[in-house]
C-alpha cells in the first residue's frame, strides 16, 4: 500500500501532539497561577485532540498518509525526518488513547480533587497523552522511541506522583529500571536496522526486510520483543506493573491498562513484515503471550489488593493480545479488537476501582469491603458490565475479541495450536474466577468495613465517564467485530484478511469458552461467596495459594537473579574505587606530603650546618668532576 | 719556588678558611673566614696565570677583590643590624629562618 502525502485536515494533525504538549507545558511553566483552571486546561486539550483525531480518521477513507514535518536528524548517512504516518492503524490507536484518555481526564477532576497538585497531575497526564501519540503516529522507528521514552517518562511521574509515600516511589523506580531493561532492546533492534539497512522509517525498513540476512532479522524481531515485554509488563519483565499500582487510580486506567502497556503490541502489529520474515521472533512472541496470560491469570486469582488483582488481569489480557499477534496475519486483527475492547472495560474496571477507594477513604484491602452494591449503585452496575465484559460473558465485548484470539490459535491446526488454544480457555476460566471473586468480595456479602468508614457514591463527574466507558464495554465487542468491522478497517494495513479454515467450529469454541467461564464463576461463588470472607488473609493455605500471592515469585526470582547479584557487583565496583584508586592516588599523595615536611626538617636556620651541607655538595661536584676528566 | 709550593699554600689557606666558617660562631670571624677562602682562591689564580704566561687569572683576581669588597659592605651591614637586634653576633642566635 503506497502512501500518500497529506491534504486536508490530516495534514494538520500534528495538533493532535501539539494540543496536549502545549497544555503540559503551560500548566508545568505556570506554576501556580494556574492553579485554578489547570484540570480544565488539560482536560480541554485532549478533548480537542479527541475531535482532531475524530476528523483526521473520517477523512482517512483507507489510506495512508504521510505527514512531512521536517528532518530530525541529518548527518551523515543517517538521515531522520520527523513526520506522522497517519493508516487505519494508528488511526484505531488515536481514537483510544484520546477518547479514553479525555474521559479518564474528566474523572480526574473529582478523583483528584482535593490533591493540592492537582495541575501538576494532569500536566503530567497531557504529557503523557502527547508521548503516546507521538508513539502510534511516528513514520519511523526513532519517533517511535522518543514517544516510547517520553510515554516511560510520564507513566514514572505519575506513579511516584505521591512520592511521599516510600511504596510509590520504589515502585516507580522499579517501574523506571524494568523499562529500562526492554528499552535497551529497542535502542538495539533501532541500532541493527540502521547498521543493516541505513534507515529507520517503516517504509525504507519495511520494504528491504526481506533483503536481510535471516539471522538478522530474527534478532531484530526479539530485540524488539524485549522491548515489547519491557513496555506492556509482558514474561519475564511483567513483576513492575502490579506494583505500578501504587500511582492514583486514573493513571493506572489510563497508562497501566489502557493505553501504554499496549504500546508493545502496537509495536509489534507495526512490525508485521519483520515478523513475517521470521517464524522463531514469532514463536518468541506466542510463547511469552502464553506464558504471560497464564501467569497473569494465576496471580490474579490470590491478590486481595482491589488494584492488584486488575493489574495482573491486565497483564493477562496484554498475554492474549501478544499471543494473538504472535500467530500472525490471522491474530492481528483479533489482537487489536482485543486491545481496543480491553482498552474500553479495563479502563472502566479501574475507575470503577477508584471510585470504590474514593468512598472507602482510600482502602484497596477487598477483606475490609463487602456490601457495597446497595451503597453505590452506579459503580456497582457500571463496575458490573466492565466485569461481565471481561470475563467474556456472551454478547458483551470480550466475548466477541477473546473469542476470536482463542479461535485463530486453533486455527493453527498443529498440536502447538491446540495446546495455546487450550491455556487460552484455562485463562479464560481462572479470568473468570478472579473477577468473579473480586466483584463477590467488594460488592455483596455482610460489610467488613474499617470503623468509621461511610461509603458513599463518586460525584457525577467521576461517575459519567464510568458509565460512558460500561457502554462502551458492552457494545465495542458488537460494533468491532460484528457492525463495522475493524478487519476490513484494517485491511489497508495488514492485507485481505485470508477465509480461515476453522480446525474447530467458532460456535464449539464459543460455547466451550463460555462452559469454561461460567465453571470459573461458580468456583468462585463456591468459594467466595457462599462463605463469610475472613477479615484477615488465612495463613494457612495451599503451597498453591502461596506461590500465586506472590505472582509466582517472580519478585524473588528477579531479586535473586538480577537484584542482588546486581547490589554484589556494585558494592564490589565500590570498594574497589575506595581502596583501590583511590587508596593509590590519596597513597601517592601522602607519601609526598610526608617526606616533603620530614625534608622539610634539614632546613634548621642554623648557618653553619648550610654552609657544612655547601662544603659537602661542593666536595661531591669537586669529586664527580675528578672521577669524569681522570676516568 | 715551584708551583706546587704556591697551590699547597693555597690550599691550607682554603682549609683554614673552611673549617673557620664552620666552626667558628662569631658572624666577624666566620666572615674573616671567607675572606681568607677568597684569598686562597686568587692565589691560586694568579700562580696559574703566572705559570701560563696569560693574564687572564689575574684579570679574574681583580673581579674576585671587587666583589670581595662590596660582599663586604652587604656582610659587615648584616652583621651590624644583626648585632644592634639581638645584642649578639653569633650565627647561631639568627636562625628563625627555618621550616
Amino acid at each position: 500500500m503506497e502512501t500518500v502525502p497529506a491534504d486536508g485536515l490530516i495534514a494538520a494533525s500534528w495538533l493532535l501532539i501539539a494540543l496536549p504538549l502545549a497544555g503540559a507545558a503551560v500548566l508545568l511553566l505556570g506554576g501556580r497561577r494556574t492553579d485554578r483552571w489547570g484540570h480544565l486546561l488539560g482536560t480541554g486539550t485532549v478533548v480537542a485532540a479527541f475531535l482532531v483525531g475524530l476528523l483526521c480518521t473520517l477523512q482517512l477513507d483507507g489510506r495512508r498518509v504521510d505527514v512531512d514535518l521536517f528532518t530530525f536528524v541529518s548527518t551523515g548517512s543517517l538521515d531522520v525526518q520527523a513526520g506522522l504516518l497517519f493508516d487505519p492503524l494508528s488511526a484505531v490507536f488515536v481514537l483510544l488513547i484520546t477518547g479514553v484518555g479525555a474521559l479518564i481526564h474528566v474523572y480526574s477532576i473529582g478523583y483528584m480533587a482535593h490533591d493540592p497538585r492537582r495541575r501538576r497531575f494532569f500536566a503530567y497526564l497531557n504529557l503523557f497523552v502527547a508521548a503516546m501519540l507521538l508513539l502510534v503516529l511516528g513514520d519511523n522507528f526513532v519517533a517511535l522511541y522518543v514517544g516510547w521514552e517520553g510515554v516511560g517518562l510520564a507513566s514514572y511521574l505519575l506513579i511516584a506522583f505521591w512520592h511521599e509515600r516510600p511504596s510509590a516511589a520504589t515502585a516507580a523506580k522499579k517501574a523506571f529500571i524494568m523499562n529500562r531493561v526492554g528499552d535497551v532492546g529497542l535502542a538495539l533492534a533501532i541500532f541493527l536496522m540502521f547498521a543493516q539497512l541505513g534507515t529507520v522509517s517503516y517504509d525504507g525498513v519495511f520494504g528491504a526486510v526481506g533483503t536481510l540476512a535471516a539471522g538478522t532479522v530474527t534478532a531484530i524481531g526479539l530485540l524488539l520483543l524485549l522491548g515489547a515485554c519491557g513496555k506492556s509488563g509482558q514474561f519475564p519483565l511483567q513483576a513492575w506493573l502490579p506494583d505500578a499500582m501504587e500511582g492514583p487510580t486514573p493513571v493506572s486506567a489510563l497508562i497501566h491498562a489502557a493505553t501504554m502497556v499496549t504500546a508493545g503490541v502496537y509495536l509489534i502489529a507495526r512490525s508485521a513484515p519483520i515478523y513475517d520474515e521470521t517464524p522463531t521472533a514469532r514463536a518468541a512472541v506466542l510463547a511469552v503471550g502464553a506464558i504471560t496470560l497464564l501467569i497473569g491469570a494465576i496471580a490474579g486469582c490470590a491478590q486481595d489488593d482491589i488494584k492488584k488483582v486488575l493489574a495482573y488481569s491486565t497483564v493477562s489480557q496484554i498475554g492474549y493480545m501478544f499471543l494473538a499477534v504472535g500467530l500472525g496475519p490471522v491474530g492481528y486483527v483479533a489482537g487489536l479488537a482485543h486491545l481496543l475492547t480491553h482498552g474500553f472495560f479495563k479502563a472502566g474496571l479501574f475507575l470503577g476501582a477508584g471510585s470504590v477507594m474514593h468512598a472507602m477513604d482510600d482502602a484497596v484491602d477487598m477483606r475490609r469491603f463487602g456490601g457495597l452494591a446497595s451503597k453505590m449503585k452506579v459503580t456497582f452496575v457500571t463496575f458490573g458490565l466492565g466485569y461481565l465484559a471481561l470475563i467474556g460473558f456472551p454478547f458483551l465485548s470480550g466475548f466477541y475479541t477473546k473469542d476470536a484470539i482463542i479461535e485463530a490459535a486453533f486455527d493453527r491446526g498443529d498440536g502447538w495450536g491446540y495446546l495455546l488454544g487450550g491455556v487460552a480457555i484455562l485463562a479464560a476460566g481462572l479470568t473468570a474466577f478472579y473477577m468473579t471473586r473480586l466483584m463477590l468480595m467488594t460488592f455483596s456479602g455482610r460489610p467488613r468495613w474499617e470503623p468509621g468508614v461511610h461509603p458513599h457514591e463518586s460525584p457525577t463527574v467521576m461517575t459519567a465517564p464510568m458509565v460512558l466507558l460500561a457502554v462502551g464495554s458492552v457494545l465495542a465487542g458488537f460494533l468491532l467485530v460484528v457492525a463495522f468491522p475493524l478487519e476490513s478497517w484494517l485491511t489497508p494495513v495488514f492485507g485481505e484478511p485470508e477465509e480461515a479454515e476453522h480446525v474447530v467450529a467458532p460456535l464449539v469454541v464459543s460455547v466451550l469458552v463460555t462452559v469454561v467461564m461460567a465453571l470459573g464463576v461458580l468456583t468462585a461463588w463456591l468459594f467466595v461467596g457462599r462463605r463469610e470472607v475472613p477479615v484477615t488473609a488465612p495463613v494457612r493455605v495451599s503451597p498453591v495459594t502461596r506461590a500465586a500471592r506472590r505472582a509466582l515469585y517472580a519478585d524473588a526470582v528477579n531479586e535473586s537473579v538480577f537484584m542482588r547479584p546486581g547490589q554484589w557487583l556494585t558494592r564490589a565496583l565500590v570498594f574497589v574505587d575506595n581502596r583501590g584508586v583511590d587508596g593509590a592516588v590519596n597513597g601517592l599523595a601522602a607519601t609526598l606530603g610526608g617526606s616533603s615536611s620530614r625534608l622539610g626538617r634539614t632546613q634548621t636556620g642554623f648557618v653553619r650546618s648550610y654552609a657544612l651541607s655547601m662544603l659537602g655538595g661542593a666536595v661531591v661536584v669537586a669529586g664527580a668532576l675528578l672521577a669524569v676528566t681522570a676516568g | 719556588m715551584s708551583l706546587t709550593h704556591y697551590l699547597v699554600l693555597a690550599a691550607i689557606l682554603f682549609t683554614i678558611g673552611a673549617v673557620g666558617v664552620l666552626v667558628r660562631r662569631n658572624a666577624i670571624v666566620v666572615f674573616m673566614c671567607v675572606e681568607l677562602m677568597l684569598n686562597s682562591v686568587n692565589l691560586t689564580l694568579v700562580t696559574f696565570a703566572r705559570a701560563s704566561g696569560t693574564v687572564d687569572g689575574q684579570v679574574m683576581a681583580f673581579f674576585v677583590m671587587v666583589v670581595a669588597a662590596a660582599e663586604v659592605v652587604v656582610g659587615l651591614a648584616i652583621i651590624m643590624s644583626l648585632f644592634r637586634t639581638r645584642r649578639s653576633a653569633s650565627v647561631d642566635d639568627a636562625n628563625l629562618l627555618k621550616y
